[in-house]
């Protein structure tokens, strides 16, 4: 079976989006907002890919060609962001405080649990960079010497847990402003928060691909010094 | 003809990401070399809107599908998450819901007290009291 559907292209396309049409079906027929597409689609294959016993390689080996489109996607996120410019010329000082309010609690957070926990600090240097877009988080990764498929881990579920409760936390502390729904979106769950971002609204959009920017370069300065001060 | 132009026009600043990606000694991804570079397109006027909107809709409307193999690589690091699933779990909730509420509230409070900041000037200036 591995053999067979290794030598396929478009297995991996196939099934991907399948699953997430029919994840989609399901999100029409019950509203929750648990069911995000995204996790309920990656739920379908992880069951799939379980039960007829095929490797992740092999369904990748398909599904590849779909992530690949993943940085000229990234790239299109300028046109929100230039759609909106004097919504982010107006609010550049809550864009810089905001996001950078946010990268320091994640450091402190972290550290904090890790203390109380008396987790691994392999664990602890692994998830710092986690809450920034895939390739900046590796690229952090791998200069602070972490585990990357932790890292992995962490940014995917941090990225699927915004864009299933971000408008439940937006709605428990009252934040209306879209700006402000978009930074927290963009700053904690990266590009995929802002694809929940994305369906918010315009403003929501440019503002969480505003903030994977600034909270990526950020976060590139931040964690290596944290990591120093903490002597990890 | 249209839309062979505007996939070209992503596909050479993907590209361009690529190349600064390689030569810049920063840990900076491609893409987000590439999405700074196309801002700055857009900015300068050098590409014009109209000439990129129709693809880019596309790519930002298909963005979710595009991370599900990503995803489903987690079912390769179960052993990882089994030994430390509780720790790893407890420390991702948290930090992300305090990172979301963290941002957003202090973003919503300085755009809030800017927005106070302006009216009372604009209320000043018009001779009005204030309330």
């Amino acid at each position: 079976m591995n053999e067979m559907l290794s030598n396929s292209a478009y297995f991996g396309v196939a099934i991907s989006i399948f699953a997430y049409w029919m994840a989609c079906k399901i999100k029409e027929k019950w509203d929750f907002p648990i069911l995000n597409p995204l996790l309920i689609a990656m739920l379908l294959l992880m069951g799939f890919l379980s039960v007829f016993k095929i490797d992740y390689e092999t369904y990748d080996s398909g599904a590849k060609y779909i992530t690949y489109l993943l940085t000229p996607a990234t790239v299109c996120l300028a046109v929100p962001l230039y759609r909106q410019i004097q919504v982010l010329k107006k609010n550049i000082t809550a864009v810089i405080v905001g996001v950078a309010s946010g990268c320091l609690a994640h450091v402190g957070i972290l550290a904090g649990i890790a203390y109380l926990l008396k987790t691994d600090s392999a664990l602890l240097l692994s998830l710092l960079p986690k809450s920034v877009t895939t390739p900046i988080a590796l690229g952090i990764c791998g200069e602070i010497e972490g585990v990357a498929a932790i890292t992995v881990i962490g940014v995917v579920v941090a990225g699927i847990m915004g864009a299933v409760f971000g408008p439940g936390i937006m709605k428990l502390w009252h934040i209306t402003e879209p700006e402000a729904q978009g930074l927290g979106l963009g700053t904690a769950s990266h590009a995929i928060g802002t694809s929940k971002a994305v369906e918010l609204g315009e403003v929501q959009a440019a503002t969480s691909s505003l903030a994977i920017v600034v909270a990526g370069i950020m976060t590139v300065v931040i964690v290596p010094i944290a990591v120093n001060a903490l002597g990890l | 003809m249209k839309y062979l132009t505007q996939f070209g026009i992503i596909a050479g600043v993907s590209f361009a990401g690529e190349l600064l990606n390689i030569l810049l000694p920063f840990p900076v991804p491609a893409s987000v070399y590439g999405l700074i570079l196309l801002f700055l397109l857009l900015m300068m006027k050098i590409i014009p809107l109209e000439n990129i909107e129709g693809a880019a809709d596309f790519f930002l409307s298909i963005m979710p599908i595009l991370f599900i193999s990503p995803s489903v690589s987690l079912i390769a690091s179960m052993e990882i998450m089994k030994d430390n699933a509780v720790a790893l779990l407890l420390m991702i909730f948290l930090s992300t819901f305090v990172v979301t509420s963290v941002t957003a509230l202090s973003a919503q409070t300085i755009i809030r007290s800017k927005r106070r900041k302006a009216k009372k000037q604009q209320d000043l200036q018009g001779g009005k009291v204030n309330e």
